[in-house]
């Protein structure tokens, strides 16, 4: 045996009351589910109301001609199922009657309004227009995010204001949580201002706000890739002469990265919130030093690729990234990020993650240097290799772990398989 | 500059061109000895002569059919249809013949049709009518509707000079009502062109003709009150309509509402809207509202009239709903 209260109503959306015209049930009288209990009346619609659940009427709180606000308790049923059902999942929905216009200032009414609203209904229950997810899409604000952010529009929906102001307020406090020393502005002596330029602007803010974002952390290790190096001697003019273009060391980095993501998963990941997106593609992103600056294109499906076909890709997307002829898809999507701080000979580099990926490695000069094996000295080529990643997610155990694979999937490259 | 009456900038676009050009004529009931029903063309007669001020029968077909012949040898005639109800009338010389002979044959039709038209003067069902609709759904046709002096003497002098059939709409509750600077001498507005009458950030409100100034009285109103920013385009132009302008008065504000006096069923709010929620679909914040009179013929008494009517009362309210979505 179970009680189920009945609600007033809430006919539309603007509507705050509801007057009881007629009780259709007395106090103990049989009542089926659906059947009509009661009849109000509001400002746009007079309606019968069904009974929630079968059972026997066990009060009526208000007397006819009673006008109570919306969702107030105005009965309660007694039923005998024992599992009582929420009054609030059985409220009728709203007539589809023409609405009375209420006076000669209110505009010709919309019954259509009433319907779009329910059918874009989010899970939550709050409305969000076109443009709002447009903005939070733009801004990179996932829907966990979205869903606590205050609303003042209709029914508490997060307005174009609402979403505006929030950003701005996101906006000024990584700015202002950015330790800054001393005000920034000029430093004294004399000095050359010089404007950034929008590309310049697009690094500042993501490699800030990056920081802001990731916890980093990093790693070195060094691999000996000497097989490496000797493989890419033989054939390197071969290939040269058959593609078209040079063979760099960036393919067969890419292809180790790729083995040893799939190995470990959790360093293609996201973070979102509190949940880690796990991502199923393996997208590379390959760092390019442009000329004032730098763009990351992305090896999409670098896991399907064979060595040649990464190599295409990278020298493709290199070529057209220093012409400016990259795709805007070409740049997103990436779900981990190779850098060459060795390019200019450095040893290794302390990169900053690209969001929203949660791990970026570099890879130093590949140098000769004499290494200690089996007792006795050698002459290797050497190279170090960094990672800064998100400690959020990857502890350090992990990360340790990830660059190991690389290196043994670099120092026991097959020098017999084909290019 | 001039401070004049709208209907004043009509008849001063019209001397104008005449002067300007020898074969632009006018045709019309009582356009000439009596000089118009409402004195657009009072004096013209006088001055420009019975060649190229010319009464006309009682026949819309034929004054329309008569001024598309012209138009087609080469002649700019501007044919007036003394209330834009009686179109109708002429609806098939214009539809079929005007609007399709460029298109059929490769040859410009050159004429103008001004069509005093608009409601609010007790004129009943056959004296208050907008008819852009029907013709706003014809390709081959132009169609303006200036609602400030500046507009209406612009767009006349654009509408003459214009190769194709142009309709002007000419809001007869302004003729005398509404006053502005107009500058001497000669100046054209470019047909196409809308122009933003009030800047505004929260609510755009795409209108035209008489609507045009409810829409500001209800702007600054709401400006005042509640400190909601809204911004009135004027159409000016119906076809073609300004779509860059409408889309990107949308896109910088996220709310429309489009305010015509034109029955709103069918009314060219409708095509507005659905161009709206094509291109700028993203940039909604609030679905697209209209406002236009109601779907009945015009009725003759006044209290009727009113309560038939888009009025600035009307326009607040629909303002302050979307403000508050």
């Amino acid at each position: 045996m179970a009680i189920v209260d009945v609600i007033m109503p809430q006919m539309g959306e603007s509507i705050a009351e509801g007057t009881i015209t007629k009780w259709y049930k007395k106090v103990g009288e049989k009542i089926g589910k659906d059947e009509t209990l009661l009849e109000i009346s509001t400002d746009k619609v007079d309606s019968e109301i069904p009974s929630p659940a079968a059972g026997i009427v066990a009060e009526l709180l208000f007397p006819e001609q009673k006008t109570v606000d919306v969702h107030t308790i105005i009965a309660r049923i007694q039923t005998d199922a024992s599992i009582p059902v929420p009054a609030g999942e059985r409220s009728p929905s709203p007539s589809t009657q023409d609405p009375k216009p209420k006076s000669i200032s209110v505009p010709l009414p919309t019954p259509q309004q009433e319907v779009v609203h329910d059918v874009i209904q989010r899970e939550s229950g709050r409305f969000y227009s076109p443009l709002v997810l447009n903005i939070a899409r733009t801004e990179g604000i996932s829907m966990s995010e979205l869903e606590k952010i205050s609303g003042t529009g209709a029914n508490n929906r997060v307005s174009k204001k609402d979403i505006l102001e929030y950003v701005q307020n996101r906006r000024s406090e990584r700015t202002s949580a950015i330790p800054q020393g001393t005000k920034p502005g000029t430093p004294s002596g004399p000095v050359e201002v010089i404007k950034m330029d929008t590309m310049r602007k697009a690094i500042a803010e993501h490699m800030v706000r990056s920081v802001h974002i990731s916890a980093h952390v990093g790693s070195v290790t060094e691999a000996d890739v000497s097989k490496l190096v000797a493989f890419r001697e033989r054939h390197k003019s071969n290939f040269e002469k058959k593609e078209g273009f040079k063979l760099t060391f960036t393919p067969f980095f890419i292809d180790v990265i790729v083995r040893s993501l799939k190995d470990f998963p959790l360093l293609n990941a996201s973070v979102d919130g509190d949940s880690i997106i796990l991502r199923k593609e393996i997208n590379i992103g390959v760092a390019v030093a442009l000329e004032n600056g730098l763009i990351v294109p992305v090896v999409k499906h670098a896991d399907s690729k064979n060595l040649p076909g990464i190599a295409r890709a990278v020298n493709d997307l290199s070529n057209r990234a220093r012409t400016k002829k990259l795709m805007p898809d070409e740049v997103q999507g990436g779900t981990f990020t190779i850098t060459n701080p060795g390019i200019f000979g450095n040893l290794f580099g302390f990169p900053i993650i690209n969001q929203p990926q949660v791990a970026i490695l570099g890879v130093g000069a590949i140098k000769k240097r004499p290494v200690v094996i089996d007792d006795a000295i050698a002459i290797r080529s050497m190279v170090y290799i960094s990672m800064s990643y998100d400690h959020r997610i990857i502890d350090g155990a992990l990360g340790g772990k990830f660059l190991q694979r690389v290196v043994q999937y670099l120092e026991n490259f097959d020098t017999n398989q084909a290019l | 500059m001039a401070v004049i009456t709208y209907i004043e900038a009509i008849s001063n676009g019209l001397w104008e061109e005449m002067e300007r050009d020898s074969s632009v004529f006018l045709l019309g009931e009582d356009i000439g000895e009596y000089g118009g029903a409402f004195k657009a063309t009072k004096g013209f007669l006088n001055h420009f002569g019975s060649d190229r001020v010319i009464d006309t029968v009682l026949a819309e077909s034929a004054i329309l059919g008569a001024a598309t012949g012209a138009a087609i040898v080469g002649m700019k005639p501007v044919a007036e249809i003394q209330f834009a109800d009686f179109v109708t009338s002429g609806f098939n010389q214009l539809v079929n013949n005007s609007a399709t002979t460029h298109y059929r044959w490769n040859i410009p039709v050159p004429m103008v049709v001004r069509l005093p038209s608009g409601a609010g003067i007790h004129g009943g069902p056959f004296h208050s009518r907008n008819p852009e609709a029907w013709f706003f759904h014809q390709p081959g046709l132009k169609l303006v509707a200036p609602s400030t002096p500046y507009d209406a003497k612009g767009l006349i002098k654009a509408a003459i000079r214009d190769p194709n059939p142009v309709l002007y709409f000419e809001h007869k509750r302004l003729y005398r009502h509404i006053k502005g600077e107009v500058p001497e001498g000669d100046y054209t507005v470019e047909i196409g062109k809308g122009d933003i009458k009030r800047e505004g950030n929260d609510i755009s409100v795409v209108t035209y003709g008489a609507t045009v100034h409810q829409a500001l009285e209800a702007a600054e109103l709401v400006e005042k009150e509640d400190g909601v920013s809204v911004e009135v385009l004027d159409l000016r132009s119906l076809m073609p309509l300004d779509k860059e302008l409408i889309l990107g008065s949308v896109r910088k504000t996220g709310k429309l509402l489009i305010a015509h006096e034109d029955n709103i069923t069918g009314g060219i709010g409708g095509e507005i809207a659905a161009l709206v929620a094509e291109f700028a679909f993203e940039n909604l914040d609030a679905p697209i509202k209209r406002i236009g009179a109601i779907d009945t013929p015009t009725p003759y008494s006044p209290t009727l009239e009113e309560y038939f009517l888009p009025n600035k009362n009307k326009i607040v309210a629909a303002l302050r709903e979307l403000a508050a979505f």
